[in-house]
């Protein structure tokens, strides 16, 4: 009988591990992402500094929202320096990494990326004291006819470059205003493979951004393939006065899809935008 | 070595030979419709959920979308042959979505020509990836770049097709479904094969372009068609009226998502409320809802 009884513990305790496997493993994490990104560093697995929101389901691959929210305010004594995000399972996991300031007033974070497959989504933080937290959200992939590139590639690349700025309320003085930025272009994947001559297509997607306030960083960010066709952020800032908000962002086109060994620099390009108060 | 290949070639035409014809409907006159219930595309049903069918003509056949799984495809021809004699000169694909694309191997052979709109090739290849990686996980089935075939013709704004004493009129369109609808037109009974163009009970689902589409349906509108064929749903022979449900869940999406847009409402949100009163119309709606709003805000921001 208690043979039986352990035999069946065994055999619920193996169902829901191979569950939890199959709801987002962290094998990439732990055999390729944790040391190519964080070699000999300590993370702390909490939602104290950060937390991620990302939908339970892709609705369409391509254009997946998330959400990074810090827990703490930004001030010169501290504040969440960095922000790196992988998708575990895409066939090249970063996402990107995001550089904050104590000018930046929050270190939030929205923005709309590409999810490939059923995958682990996490988010890693580093404050200014150098400590590293991660937090992880699983994300269900989309079947049916969806695909992890833009509805309508030729939209997009006539819009190419189009920049949009938006203040979501009035700017105040020494108050976090949230902004959105908008920018029209395909990021293109290179992952595509070309039915009729067999060529692998080359990427092009924006690889670098730098917001600026009357001259003073707000954002920074390093970015790769898994962000949408079509870049939307939203993210803070403090203006001290009446200024001009700067977008500054380049794009590059590599060799190969999963590779960044050979790439050609691509366009730059600047936005303006003028914050009165 | 030699053996195993025989066994194995052997076993592979046995399982095509056990392939059933597929049922087939005559709703017109030389138009055979195979037509699917509701369904979202999974391991069960293998992704066959589209309606297919084709043309007979005096000297030719024309196919319209070969099936979502290679033995859908199979099962498609069984059923041609068995129906006509008349030789198979043509595979239209209507666009990229595996649900109309994935029979096309059945037909690959000399004489057989692939037709499709001039975008479909590179949707093909930026898509045909993902698919093909997703395939044997979601649907169950084995497919590989070989199931994927590109057109042999791609039509660029209309083509006519002689079947020999028919002929059919092929129309490509703006964005509208997707980037690459194409459709088919038949003179003699006055039967339009919208394809996914149209969606009848079946929730219309939005991946190319919400303003391109309505704007097309609102074209399309004024003409009068005996019989119109959606790629899911009933076969329409009220039309515009048949298709007035769906242009109004359209119509509805871009209206919503345009007034949080000036709101300065985010994505996020929209996905959460945008359209939901029109959730008991349609089937598969969960399945398929929050993925047109999230395409057509994407789109209708960057209007100015």
């Amino acid at each position: 009988m208690n043979i039986l009884k352990a035999f069946a513990y065994t055999l619920i305790l193996m169902t829901l591990s191979g569950h939890a496997v199959a709801e987002g493993d962290d094998d990439t994490w732990n055999n390729v992402l944790k040391s190519q990104f964080f070699a000999g560093k300590t993370i702390q697995e909490t939602d104290d500094i950060i937390s991620l929101d990302a939908p339970y389901r892709a609705e369409d691959p391509a254009i997946v929202p998330l959400r990074v929210s810090s827990r703490i305010s930004q001030s010169q004594d501290k504040y969440i320096k960095k922000i790196w995000m992988f998708v575990d399972k895409n066939p090249l996991p970063f996402v990107g990494e995001f550089e904050f300031f104590p000018e930046s007033g929050k270190a939030d974070l929205a923005l709309r990326i590409r999810v490939n497959t059923y995958s682990n989504i996490r988010a890693i933080a580093e404050t200014n004291d150098g400590k590293l937290t991660m937090t992880k959200k699983f994300v269900k992939a989309s079947g049916g006819c969806s695909a992890p590139v833009g509805a309508d590639l030729d939209e997009a690349m006539k819009r190419q470059g189009k920049v949009k700025f938006r203040l979501d309320e009035i700017a105040q003085p020494g108050k976090p205003v949230l902004t959105q930025l908008m920018i029209s272009h395909p990021n293109l994947t290179g992952m595509q493979m070309d039915q009729m001559t067999r060529f692998v297509r080359k990427s092009n997607f924006i690889n670098e951004l730098k917001v600026s306030f009357n001259n003073k960083q707000v954002l920074k960010a390093k970015m790769d393939i898994a962000i949408s066709a079509d870049p939307n952020f939203r993210f803070y800032f403090v203006p001290d006065k009446s200024g001009a908000l700067k977008a500054e962002f380049t794009d590059i086109s590599c060799e190969s899809p999963i590779s960044r060994d050979a790439c050609n620099k691509g366009r730059s390009y600047t936005q303006n935008y003028e914050v009165i108060m | 070595m030699n053996y195993f290949f025989l066994v194995f070639g052997f076993i592979l035409s046995q399982n095509a030979g056990a392939v059933e014809a597929l049922t087939m409907s005559q709703i017109a006159p030389g138009i055979y419709l195979h037509q699917s219930e509701q369904y979202w595309p999974d391991r069960e049903n293998h992704g066959e959920i589209a309606n297919i069918g084709f043309i007979v003509g005096e000297k030719c056949v024309a196919v319209i979308d070969s099936g979502g799984s290679p033995q859908q495809g199979i099962a498609l021809k069984k059923a041609i042959k068995q129906i006509t004699a008349t030789p198979i000169c043509y595979v239209i694909n209507t666009h990229v979505h595996p649900d109309h694309i994935y029979g096309n191997l059945a037909f690959k052979q000399s004489g057989v020509q692939f037709v499709g709109h001039y975008k479909l090739p590179r949707a093909m290849a930026v898509r045909g990836e993902h698919y093909l990686s997703n395939a044997k996980q979601t649907l169950d089935i084995h497919v590989d770049q070989d199931n994927i075939v590109p057109p042999d013709l791609t039509v660029k704004d209309s083509m006519k097709l002689e079947l020999g004493n028919r002929e059919i009129l092929l129309t490509a369109h703006p964005s509208a479904h997707t980037d690459n609808d194409l459709s088919v037109y038949d003179k003699t009974t006055n039967t339009f094969w919208l394809a996914d163009i149209l969606f009848v009970e079946h929730i219309p689902v939005l991946d190319g372009s919400i303003k391109g589409w309505l704007s097309e349906l609102n074209r399309l509108e004024k003409f009068h068609y005996a019989l119109v064929i959606p790629g899911h749903g009933h076969p329409v022979k009220d039309w515009p009226a048949g298709m007035l449900p769906q242009k109004a869940y359209l119509n509805k999406l871009a209206n919503e998502t345009r007034k949080l847009i000036r709101q300065g409402k985010t994505l996020e949100q929209a996905v959460e409320t945008v359209g939901l009163s029109d959730r008991n119309h349609w089937e598969l709606f969960d399945q398929f809802h929050r993925k047109n709003v999230t395409i057509a805000f994407a789109e209708l921001e960057w209007e100015d």
